[in-house]
């Protein structure tokens, strides 16, 4: 047991250095600046092309709901229906999504068979292969026929809420199609990271809860759902993130309109990203810079989002 | 003390008998399977006798009566907590089998109607001089604009994400690192528009406006690959034992050999079911391209540099827009194509995974 402190494991200090060790370093550090400096140019490009538009801009870009900026002077344009629906949409997925994925991590990992669990953990991941524009095919080719009914039952009988207020779409293509799509889209990432984080529930604590005769239920109650929070929520919020800036799927299924509306079975809200692919190929005037200048708003909100995520899960992981 | 009392049979592991058995009943093992068994013969049978049978329906009928059903019986035989523990039970198997319902639905659609124009012909021609409502061109241009896009984004982005990874894993240290891995992380996040709409800005400054080609796309796409490579990467190269390195140390062997001689090909699976996973990605990524490559090439284009380019995914985004019934034929072909392309980079990278992967120690 004579232990003597371990040398750290770098290469022997001869001297000068070699010329492939040092171009080596050099390439790798490279890459990694090279990334921050794509992200920092992600923003800059953002901002540069976004101004021309701003600046010629004769409404307030926050506050106007209106999109007229394909003109060469005066356009008039702003983001406040647009971001209105992205959140909508987004808040609407995640509603439905979490309790769902909170529901699947745990029959992964406390519920199916053991042999079955990894099996079916990427059974849960296929749903991620599928390409967005799959699910726009699907969404508007199969699911929104089948809800058209389904909604019409819904203002008869739910009508007396506002949000469900009629008469409902009879295309179904609303901005609740679009978030019960978006819901099964972020499905995979809430449960990849709630599974990951139940997994990770001290043995002792859930064995200790089963010793002192809890049902399942209790023991994932009292042991594993304290523990998982900070997972589930980073989760979440990662979800949330994919949800603020899913284009294709919200393009093909929402009906091309735009109003600020808070009825979810009526067609005429929009999503930011939605938006840019569908007038990307006709704009003129100013209007690929005021395209632009929504993206930075989508930029900003997801980076917002996503950097929260991060923090939340880091923090969680540094508790326990 | 050879007045041995009968003990009680000891309680085996897992949910063996517990003391609120002793006052309570319970139900028997076996109860639950057949209470849904018979809940869906029965409310199958109620269905067809009112003629009103749909799997939906159905499928929601029986997992409710089996929710009440076995809720009540538990309660009043096992007593009330363990009556709510069947209700989670319940629950999250049903969660289940909800997620897998969407699942089970695209798959049989994509494949109950793109079959019927998938085939040979379709794969093999290019909608050039086809008009769109006709009934007849195919998607080859389409297959090969995306292998052509995919391919250059391939090519950028792993030497960038392996490097990456390397410098993570090899040589970063402190802050740095963090903030390297911390925006890698976001990085992730960017939704794929604003990378087209990068890529948009770029163009306008570097050629002037309107103009689109593969290239542009195979760079949209690279920046959303680039994170999921260094990320899938940066884990393989930590799995390398660091005996490996410093055995290979004192040998004399300088640290840049090391890592070309010795981490990456000992990670060599790993890094190529990362980057398949990555490829598997992007492949299917639409918003980009519509912004970069355009929407509205029809013929065979191999030049990246020379005019717009079609991918599977724009494709089947343009046939729908156009609307008609030939145009959804299209699209739903071009949508199983897509898939099992997917699907094929999926199995094939965790089949490379699992028979080449290095034995974890």
């Amino acid at each position: 047991m004579t232990t003597t402190d371990a040398p750290k494991a770098a290469p022997p200090p001869t001297g000068k250095r070699r010329i492939g060790d040092v171009a080596f370093a050099g390439l790798a550090r490279g890459s990694g600046i090279l990334i921050l400096l794509i992200l920092a140019g992600v923003a800059a490009f953002l901002i540069v092309q976004a101004w021309p538009s701003l600046a010629a801009n004769t409404a307030n870009f926050l506050t106007t709901t209106e999109w007229d900026p394909n003109v060469r002077e005066e356009p008039a344009f702003g983001v406040a229906a647009l971001a209105f629906g992205t959140v909508l949409a987004a808040a609407i997925a995640l509603l439905l999504a979490t309790p769902v994925a909170i529901g699947i991590a745990l029959f992964i990992v406390f519920y199916s068979p053991r042999r079955l669990s990894s099996l079916l953990g990427y059974l849960v991941d296929l749903l991620a292969a599928i390409p967005s524009v799959v699910y726009g095919l699907w969404g508007i080719g199969f699911l929104a026929p089948q809800l058209v009914p389904v909604y019409e039952a819904m203002t008869r009988y739910l009508g007396w809420i506002p949000l469900f207020a009629g008469p409902a779409s009879t295309s179904a293509r609303t901005i609740l199609t679009a978030g019960v799509v978006l819901a099964v889209m972020i499905l995979p990432i809430i449960t990849a990271m709630s599974r990951d984080v139940f997994r990770q529930t001290p043995q002792g604590h859930r064995e200790a809860a089963l010793a002192m005769g809890a049902t399942r239920w209790e023991m994932i109650r009292l042991a594993v759902l304290p523990f998982g929070r900070s997972g589930v929520i980073g989760g979440s919020m990662l979800g949330l993130g994919r949800a603020l800036g899913e284009t294709m799927a919200v393009a093909m299924i929402l009906s091309p309109s735009l109003v600020l509306s808070w009825n979810l079975l009526q067609s005429g809200n929009q999503t930011i990203a939605a938006h840019i692919a569908l007038q990307y190929p006709e704009a003129t005037g100013y209007g690929v810079s005021a395209l632009i200048a929504a993206g930075l708003v989508l930029f900003a909100i997801t980076l917002v989002v996503n950097m929260g995520a991060r923090y939340v899960v880091a923090r969680g992981n540094k508790e326990s | 003390m050879s007045t041995t009392t009968t003990q009680p049979p000891a309680p085996g592991p897992g949910p063996g008998p517990t003391r609120s058995d002793l006052r309570h009943g319970s139900l028997p093992n076996r109860f639950p399977a057949a209470l849904l068994a018979s809940c869906a013969a029965v409310v199958a049978g109620v269905l067809l006798a009112f003629g009103a049978f749909g799997f939906l329906l159905w499928g929601l009928l029986t997992a409710v009566s089996y929710a009440v059903i076995v809720v009540t019986a538990s309660a009043r035989v096992e007593g009330g907590r363990k009556a709510t523990d069947r209700l989670v039970t319940a629950l999250v198997y049903g969660c289940f089998v909800l997620a897998m319902l969407p699942l089970a639905s695209v798959l049989w659609t994509v494949v109950g109607n793109g079959l019927a124009r998938f085939d040979g012909y379709f794969l093999t021609v290019s909608m050039n001089g086809v008009l769109p409502s006709m009934d007849a061109g195919g998607a080859y241009h389409a297959v090969v604009g995306t292998l052509a896009i995919t391919g250059m984004a391939t090519l950028i982005s792993v030497p960038i994400g392996v490097m990456t990874a390397v410098y993570l894993v090899e040589y970063a240290q402190g802050r740095m690192k963090r903030t390297i891995m911390f925006f890698v992380d976001v990085m992730t996040g960017i939704p794929s528009i604003v990378a087209g709409l990068f890529v948009v800005a770029l163009w306008i400054m570097l050629f002037g406006p309107g103009r689109t080609n593969g290239a542009a796309g195979a760079i949209a796409l690279a920046v959303l690959m680039v994170p999921v490579v260094v990320r899938s990467s940066e884990e393989m190269l930590r799995l390398v034992p660091q005996d490996l390195r410093e055995a290979s140390y004192a040998l004399g062997v300088p640290k840049w050999r090391t890592i070309t001689k010795v981490v990456l090909p000992t990670s060599a699976a790993g890094l190529t079911t990362g980057i398949m996973l990555a490829i598997a990605r992007v492949i299917g990524e639409t918003a980009p391209l519509i912004l970069t490559a355009g929407t509205s090439a029809v013929s065979i284009n191999w030049n990246l540099f020379d005019g717009q380019m079609m991918s599977l995914p724009v494709f089947i985004y343009s046939q729908v827009r156009m609307g008609g019934a030939v145009n959804y034929e299209r699209a739903w072909a071009a949508a199983l194509t897509l898939i099992l392309v997917v699907m094929l980079l999926f199995f094939l990278a965790r089949m490379i995974g699992r028979l080449f992967a290095p034995k974890a120690s």
